[in-house]
């Protein structure tokens, strides 16, 4: 049979162009030949050569040659296809060479090809044969995407080819999963290097989302199958492992599937351990939650495995408690460590929580520490969850750790991740014990929920009992809004009244009352309020709250800013050095600096407050001046009447114009600013800003950054805007990011507010050095928002330059 | 836009002292004159002509101390009342007279009122708060003989019953009592055997007033906190919260369905009236015009619906009386 073959070949010739008559011979010949894979070698190199000469021929063969390439041995048919690929003549073969690949895939002889590639891997000499092959096999896109100069077909376009790929690869594990029940040794080494190469190609997605969905069903119950899948990803190199354990975790629907998938491959594989335990959760961060999850259930399913668990977790904490780690790396990094860790104390169950109990206890009081010293919110309360959750777990009958945060979406997911991962590690291969982890991973809360409504039977729902079917809709309610809270005494009526209830009094309803009606007061009073507002300031800047009224901080801090405003000089001058003296609590000092704000922002909104004071629809008070108001209504009826006989020739909004007034803030701005700079510098016994009281720093940066803003186009401007250049080149290396969100912010503030002219000819050096500090800050500065800020900074600073050229000097 | 609540039909003034408890009597066919009962807190009980809206009489049987209930038995010539002098009289009215003809002598100091059920023609049962602080003693009137006293179990730490009410099924079954105690909780009595049926925990504080819905099997209770607690009794006399209702203000003193089970009445610390429909306890009206607590409130027991009357007693000395919903 072969014989006829080789005839058949040695007839054919070796030229260039066989004819239509040879291909015909060679076809009929194959076909009598039987198992092309049982050719010998002689015939395998006649055939390869007949066939590259067929496809690399300068004419298009006559006959039948697009069945012969579809018909003889796949490896030989696909290594002339592609060899004619890469040639450098366009002819006949540009359309019809990808065509006759196309059938190839098409009629599964890609398959064919991994198959026989798979049965030949002890054949001397496959080693060089394979990795060509396999080159092949995984940039086929490229190939034709090159060899048509990027006009290649549909069909090898990588979405379209690596499914299929995926397809042909799953077809050979059928085989594979056949001859391994029907006792035949098989290799799925080459399988394997397909896949590794095409996910270090970056065709995770492609391939996975075809392949991953068919190996879980099958290897849902039958042992020889998950053999098969667990020695696919143990046979793909070591350079690749990164790619393919990648995908797999990715793509994963759920931790029992990837253990069914990768078996023991961390325990058994280095790099896959280095990338599962170190890569993707210490070193990366951009993982979705549902991979974490996958990963770390994937660790705790099988004993061999949460050895590793455990000590993930500890690397975990280590991380998460150090002080440094906490202080430099992003907020995101920081968030996807929190959620390792809860849901590694998830998968944990009471003896191992024993054992590490102390190392726990430990990491957890050293983190705790560093997350609540930090200035950013979000990070102080990652802190308190963790810590939180961390506690509850290594408690479980004394007291746990309870902080006050705000419950918003994120802190309720982090907290499920403590609770639902449970009942994701039941599986039905696992004893029973698994429950009662899922039982001890309930925080303490919800217990506490649980019985509270078994015992007391409050909230029950409204129950629609059968004989409560009619309703009391015959009978129509009055109107029921001046049903209100009851109060018990009436609201103080002069500001004197207010300081002695406020200074003296036991009376507690008197004292809420007072609170909630200073800032009226103070408003509709200004001369009175003027007479005392010093010792207004003082009494409202050490008041107490005495009773649980609700928006106390709101009220006080109102009245703060109104007895402020009424008399701006005084009270500032008390507020500013109030600030940097002995015997205040942080709190207190923060007050300062946000009434400060306010106030300045009150004030230099141009709409001044001295206009709306008398108009009457603010303050309830009689009304002593009609006039007025009838010059209002003057002016708005001239107004009407001018409208009315005008026609306008202009496009768009007629612009309307703003209210305006005098700035209240120009002479007071120095007075709000300056003191608050001078003194940041000297720590007092109870007060250090450049040292522990960093927090209080940020506040005083961002302050100042307000006050420089709303001070624009005042007189003092350019001396402040100097003087806080100065104040941000000190500080500007501080290790804080919130410290340094302010200093940015300061910046933006100068380069906004100062006059550009006044900018170059006063602070030239200064705004020089900013510059490269800037420029510094957005390479390398670790917080994004910092990053954020100097990039905008630079940008006013071109935009400035810009102004500059333009105009005329 | 809703109607604004209506003002008082009309105000009662002249007791001279913080009123306590009311009851009307209006049962009578016309000949008769409807009248009120008030008592106040110096022990006077007066008798209003609700025609022309005047004292008829002032009744002083309790030695000035504050008068806390009022029940009449069969019509208005029998008035029971009862003091801070720890006595229950019993009046006879009729014809002009005002002698107390009967007392007994409770020898309790709490607030609790007794509470009065007709078993059958000339004989009633009377619950009363007895002399042990837990304890309840049930009497038959008019013989004063004793039917039983209800102790809770020895260790139930309920504290003193505040609030008491006697109650019987249809059909003639056996009358009930429904007490609430300093603990916050509702007890079921059984009378024949003198043991608990159902202890339910509605209120946190104690429980101020409850009234009872026997055809619904379905009460309310309301304490010093800001709710009030719907509970209903089951087929195996087991009492279960079926619905709380929250308040603007916090503390009600009394409690009343009006007979025709259509809507009710509560007595609040926050100087108002509250209008509930009692079917589904929709939020129908609140009657401000008192200027101090609100101790008492009692609907009328006129043949005619169109007749029917509320009656409010509060601490501000007035008893305000509203006409509201009588057409229904």
């Amino acid at each position: 049979m072969a014989a006829a073959l080789e005839s058949a070949l040695q007839a054919a010739g070796a030229g260039p162009c066989p004819g239509a008559e040879a291909v015909g011979a060679v076809r009929a010949a194959l076909a009598a030949a039987g198992d092309p894979a049982a050719l010998g070698e002689r015939e395998r190199a006649r055939l390869g050569a007949f066939l590259r000469n067929l496809a690399a021929g300068p004419e298009e063969p006559a006959g039948p040659w697009r069945s012969l390439f579809l018909e003889s041995p796949p490896d030989l048919a696909f290594c002339a296809l592609t060899d004619s690929l890469a040639a450098p003549r366009p002819g006949w073969r540009l359309p019809a060479v990808p065509e006759v690949l196309e059938q190839f895939l098409r009629q599964g002889r890609l398959a064919a090809l991994i198959c026989e590639l798979c049965q030949q891997h002890s054949r001397p000499g496959s080693v060089e044969r394979h990795d060509a092959l396999l080159g092949r096999i995984v940039c086929l896109p490229d190939l034709v995407g090159n060899g048509l100069q990027g006009r290649s077909p549909a069909a090898f376009f990588p979405q379209r080819y690596f499914p299929v790929l995926g397809g042909a690869v799953l077809q050979v594990l059928h085989n594979v999963s056949a001859s391994l029940r029907g006792g035949l040794d098989c290799s799925v080494s080459f399988i394997s290097h397909i896949l590794g190469k095409v996910c270090v190609h970056g065709r995770q997605k492609e391939i996975l989302s075809v392949l991953v969905p068919h190996l879980t069903d099958l290897t849902k119950s039958d042992c020889i199958w998950q053999r098969i899948c667990w020695r696919l990803v143990e046979c793909v190199p070591d350079r690749w492992m990164e790619a393919v354990v990648l995908g797999f975790v990715q793509r994963a629907p759920g931790a029992d599937v990837l253990s069914r998938l990768l078996g023991n491959l961390v325990v058994k594989n280095k790099k896959a351990q280095f990338v599962v335990t170190q890569k993707m959760l210490l070193l990366q961060y951009g993982y979705t939650t549902a991979v974490l999850q996958n990963l770390l259930g994937y660790l705790a399913l099988d004993g061999l495995r949460r050895a590793l668990l455990i000590k993930v977790l500890q690397e975990l904490l280590e991380t998460w408690s150090s002080s440094s780690a906490v202080k430099h790396s992003p907020l995101e990094q920081q968030q996807y460590i929190s959620k390792a860790i809860l849901i590694c104390l998830s998968h944990l169950k009471e003896p191992e929580i024993e054992s590490c109990r102390q190392e726990l206890l430990t990491s957890m009081m050293e983190g705790v520490k560093c997350h609540l010293d930090s200035s950013l919110p979000q990070i102080r309360r990652l802190g308190m969850i963790v810590a939180e959750s961390i506690s509850s777990k290594i408690n479980t009958d004394g007291p746990v750790l309870t902080f006050q945060y705000e419950e918003d979406d994120e802190a309720r997911e982090l907290k499920s991740l403590l609770v639902q991962a449970a009942p994701l590690g039941v599986l039905p291969g696992l004893p029973d014990n698994e429950n009662e982890n899922a039982d001890a991973a309930l925080p303490p809360v919800l217990e506490s929920n649980r019985k509270s409504t078994t015992a007391t039977t409050h909230v029950m729902p409204d129950e629609e009992s059968d004989a409560e079917l009619d309703s009391d809709d015959d009978l129509i309610p009055y109107d029921m809004s001046e049903d209100k809270e009851l109060k018990k005494t009436k609201a103080p009526v002069y500001i004197r009244d207010c300081i002695e209830v406020l200074t003296g009094s036991e009376d507690l309803d008197k004292w809420e009352e007072a609170v909630k009606a200073l800032e009226s007061l103070v408003r509709k009073n200004p001369v009175a309020a003027r007479e005392v507002s010093v010792e207004l300031a003082k009494i409202l800047l050490h008041l107490e709250e005495k009773t649980c009224l609700e928006g106390f901080a709101e009220l006080r801090q109102k009245a703060q800013v109104a007895v402020l405003t009424t008399d701006p000089i005084p009270v500032a001058q008390y507020l500013t050095s109030q600030f940097y003296s002995l015997n205040y609590s942080l709190r207190q000092r923060m007050d300062i600096l946000d009434v400060l704000v306010l106030a300045a922002r009150e004030l230099s909104c141009p709409k001044g407050h001295g206009k709306t004071k008398h108009s009457g629809a603010q303050n309830p008070c009689i009304q002593f001046l009609p006039e007025s108001g009838s010059s209002k209504d003057w002016r708005r009826i001239v107004d009407e009447r001018i409208k009315s006989k005008t026609r306008r020739f202009a496009k768009g909004q007629s612009q309307v114009e703003q209210p305006s007034g005098p700035n209240e803030f120009n002479s007071l701005a120095g007075h709000f600013f300056f003191p608050l700079i001078q003194n940041f510098d000297r720590p007092l016994s109870t007060f250090d800003l450049l040292g522990e009281d960093h927090f209080v720093l940020g506040r005083l940066v961002h302050t100042l950054a307000v006050l420089m803003y709303l001070a624009v186009n005042t007189m003092a401007v350019t001396a402040m805007g100097k003087a806080l250049l100065e104040f941000v080149w000190a500080l500007r290396f501080h290790t804080d990011s919130y410290v340094r969100q302010g200093l940015l912010s300061c910046v933006s503030s100068i380069l906004l507010s100062v006059p550009a002219e006044r900018l170059l000819q006063d602070v030239t050096e200064e705004l020089l050095e900013t510059r490269s500090w800037l420029e510094d800050v957005v390479e390398k500065d670790p917080d994004g928002d910092c990053r954020r800020l100097a990039l905008q900074n630079l940008l006013l600073m071109e935009n400035l330059k810009k102004k500059l050229e333009t105009a005329p000097s | 836009m809703a109607q604004p609540p209506p003002d008082p039909h009309f105000v009662l003034r002249g007791t001279g002292a913080a009123v306590h408890a009311l009851h009307f009597s209006c049962g009578g066919g016309e000949p008769d004159i409807p009248v009120l009962f008030s008592g106040s807190e110096n022990g006077f009980i007066h008798v209003w002509n609700l025609k022309t809206h005047r004292v008829d009489a002032a009744l002083d049987g309790h030695g000035r101390k504050s008068v806390c209930g009022l029940k009449t038995m069969d019509g208005k010539e029998r008035l029971l009342s009862q003091g801070r002098d720890q006595r229950i009289c019993l009046w006879d009215l009729a014809e002009g007279r005002t002698s107390v003809t009967d007392s007994v002598f409770t020898e309790n100091v709490g607030f609790c009122r007794c509470s009065l059920l007709k078993v059958a023609e000339g004989r009633w049962l009377m619950a009363t708060a007895a002399k042990a602080l837990e304890e309840v003693q049930v009497l038959e009137l008019p013989s004063k003989t004793s039917v039983c006293t209800l102790k809770p179990e020895v260790g139930a730490k309920l504290g003193m019953p505040m609030c008491l009410k006697l109650w019987q099924g249809s059909c003639g079954s056996q009358p009930s009592l429904l007490a609430g105690y300093e603990d916050g909780s509702v007890l079921l009595w059984n009378l024949s055997t003198g043991k608990v049926l159902s202890q339910l925990i509605c209120h946190q504080e104690p429980v101020m007033s409850l009234d009872f819905d026997s055809e619904k099997a379905k009460g309310i209770s309301g304490s010093s906190e800001k709710v009030l607690s719907i509970w209903s009794l089951n087929e195996q006399q087991n009492l279960q919260v079926q619905k709380t209702h929250r308040l603007v203000n916090a503390g009600i003193s009394d409690i009343t369905i009006r007979p025709d089970k259509k809507i009710l009445a509560t007595a609040g610390w926050d100087h108002r009236i509250r209008i509930f429909g009692w079917k589904k306890l929709k939020p129908l009206a609140v009657l401000d015009y008192h200027t101090a607590t609100v101790h008492s409130v009692s609907f009328s027991d006129h043949k005619s619906p169109s007749d029917r009357l509320l009656a409010a007693g509060a601490k501000d000395h007035r008893i305000s009386i509203w006409s509201i919903y009588t057409q229904t």
